[in-house]
């Protein structure tokens, strides 16, 4: 009898240790790629790889200022069309939550959160690129807004639903339409939280490189024409990372610190927006 | 409600129910364009190969002969060995995280295994090409000569191939299992802990009882991995060595579907070539449309409250329900 109790608290504890050994085992990957990502970047990153266009192929030096820029347009195109899009049918699903709409919407925008990146920019090529036959910027936009929606709708939806429903019935009482209450005063009470889930949008489709590979493609040169092929960081990195130059190499590996430094930037001010939200909630 | 409202407010409420419901209407128009589009791309290659493409494994574009079946073997292999790795580690960490682990730990180390899933896909591969394939490479070399006759280890060590693709692949499955199993857990009622310890129950045994009552969840966990594992990109094309064999061996270079659309898209020269391209991204794309809805109804079925997204560095949810 003892004995069976020693065995099963044996075995517990094991399974105890073995849980938290799964914890450790999970952050080496992390350590790892982020101590990389430090060090091969931090030695690689200049000056020049914020203010210099890419060197022709083989020549060493340069930088990636046209990338840079090509990410941010392609970032703000996508946040030009998700974002409202986003908002509205998140202000839908809070004010009739109940509805066979809602319910399928919901469903949806968690099945597309899903769907492969990949698959998103096989079907913004078929709707932008093949009409015009050539590559955009334009194209690369609409993928990346394509994967926003579903992240914008369902946190606004979320946050809406943390709104006190006093401040609705209120409004309503006072002889608001629903409209009125939903966007004057629902939307700006949540409107800190709604803010931080677009930045964790931003933050998920700002290192996003399937989705780009054919539809905005990438340029070695400068530009800024929607309708024209863009360079983006994460495409760059790509060609760059298989490409056979050491140079090339070491300048892939400063991109990732930029990206990654981005994805941070945006994480970071969705948490400062977090606790302010925080703050305002609870005085 | 209790007076009839007037007709000027009755119909702008029915306007902004029509306005806010045609936006959110677009979000499932998306994704049943997606599906038309791929569809209506993919016929040429639909006609002309039929059920065969999914059958044969000549991949041959001079001579526009297209059989699609490496890229599926990859696909499923590649995720399988990921699952294998990655199953067992983010059960231990959704255990860890929401049974055992002390209060002031929980929130830094749920902070850090979620970071994994903020790593773009781009950064893994980069990391893989130039730190794992090496440190791949040097393992299988250490592979005595004997292990080499299992079909599992058979091939030169190349270090690109299946091996280093299951492993990135897991490593960027991990936060998106463990985070909605520990919400799983987190939504099974203390009474059934409470109840096995009352029974004089062990910490494992009343943490077993907790995943049996959230077993469906658990497994609606496991396959959200597979989705993900499944619809993975850029990592995997940069580590798998895009060679398209069908081989157990994990040193071999094989491919994927999502690896060979990345890879090939730009370059395909006919219509027959994209189109037979497209035709993998639908499969692709219904696969994962499968995966995804089964494992949201799994969860669901365990507790609407379980948030099945990407996880998210910055609590929401956690933080603004503390609050209230």
């Amino acid at each position: 009898m003892i004995n069976q109790t020693f065995r099963r608290k044996l075995v517990s504890g094991l399974v105890v240790g073995l849980c938290g050994a799964a914890v450790l085992l999970a952050l080496v990957p992390l350590f790892f790629v982020f101590f990389y990502v430090l060090k091969q970047g931090f030695s690689s990153l200049n000056w020049d790889f914020f203010t210099k266009m890419p060197k022709p192929v083989g020549e060493p030096g340069g930088g990636m200022a046209n990338a840079i820029v090509g990410t941010l347009i392609l970032i703000g195109l996508a946040s030009l069309g998700a974002i409202p899009v986003g908002l509205v049918s998140g202000v839908y699903l809070s004010e009739y939550p109940k509805s066979r709409l809602a319910t399928a919407v919901r469903f949806t925008a968690d099945v597309l959160n899903g769907i492969p990146s990949i698959v998103i920019g096989i079907f913004a090529y078929a709707l932008v690129v093949l009409p015009v036959k050539h590559f955009s910027a334009l194209a690369g936009g609409v993928a990346l807004g394509f994967m926003m929606i579903p992240i914008i709708t369902r946190t606004t939806e979320e946050l809406l639903n943390l709104v006190p429903p006093t401040l609705r019935e209120g409004a309503l009482a006072l002889g608001a339409t629903r409209s009125r209450a939903a966007f004057t005063v629902m939307l700006p009470a949540a409107l800190p939280g709604i803010i931080t889930g677009i930045l964790l949008s931003l933050a998920r489709i700002a290192g996003e490189t399937a989705p780009l590979l054919f539809t905005s493609f990438s340029n070695r040169f400068w530009s800024t024409t929607l309708s024209q092929p863009i360079a983006s960081l994460t495409v760059q990195v790509y060609t760059y990372a298989i490409s056979p130059y050491e140079d090339w190499h070491r300048q892939a590996w400063a991109g990732a610190l930029v990206l990654v430094s981005l994805i941070f930037l945006f994480s970071v001010l969705a948490r400062v927006v977090t606790q302010r939200l925080e703050r305002m909630h609870r005085t | 409600m209790s007076s009839a409202p007037s007709p000027r407010r009755a119909s702008s409420d029915l306007g902004f129910r029509a306005g806010t419901g045609f936006f959110a209407a677009l979000v499932v128009l998306l994704v049943a364009g997606i599906a038309f589009v791929l569809w209506q791309q993919s016929r040429l290659s639909i006609a002309k190969f039929g059920f065969n493409f999914w059958r044969t494994k000549t991949w041959d574009p001079v001579s526009g002969d297209f059989g699609a079946l490496p890229f599926i073997w990859g696909t499923l292999y590649s995720s399988f060995l990921a699952l294998l790795i990655s199953t067992p580690i983010a059960l231990g960490i959704a255990i860890f995280l929401s049974e055992l682990s002390p209060r002031l730990l929980r929130t830094p180390l749920a902070f850090l295994t979620e970071l994994l899933a903020a790593i773009p896909s781009i950064v893994y591969g980069l990391w893989g090409v130039f730190v794992l394939v090496p440190l791949v490479r040097k393992l299988e070399m250490l592979a005595p000569p004997w292990a080499r006759r299992f079909p599992l280890f058979t091939g030169p060590p190349l270090g690109v191939g299946m091996l280093a693709a299951a492993l990135v692949l897991a490593v960027m499955v991990i936060p998106f299992t463990s985070s909605v199993a520990r919400e799983v857990l987190k939504a099974v009622p203390a009474t059934q802990r409470e109840a096995a310890y009352a029974l004089g129950a062990t910490r494992w045994e009343a943490i077993q009882v907790a995943m049996r009552y959230g077993r469906t969840g658990i497994l609606g966990a496991i396959i959200l991995g597979l989705g993900r594992a499944i619809g993975e990109t850029m990592a995997v094309t940069m580590v798998i060595g895009n060679s398209p064999a069908i081989t157990s061996s994990l040193f071999a270079p094989q491919y994927t579907m999502a690896a060979v659309i990345a890879n090939e898209f730009t370059e395909a020269a006919s219509d027959l070539y994209t189109s037979a391209l497209i035709e993998i991204g639908l499969v692709l794309f219904a696969i994962t449309l499968l995966i995804n809805a089964a494992s949201r109804f799994l969860i669901w079925s365990v507790s609407r409250e379980v948030k099945v997204e990407a996880p998210q560095a910055v609590p929401l949810r956690a933080s603004a329900s503390e609050v209230s």
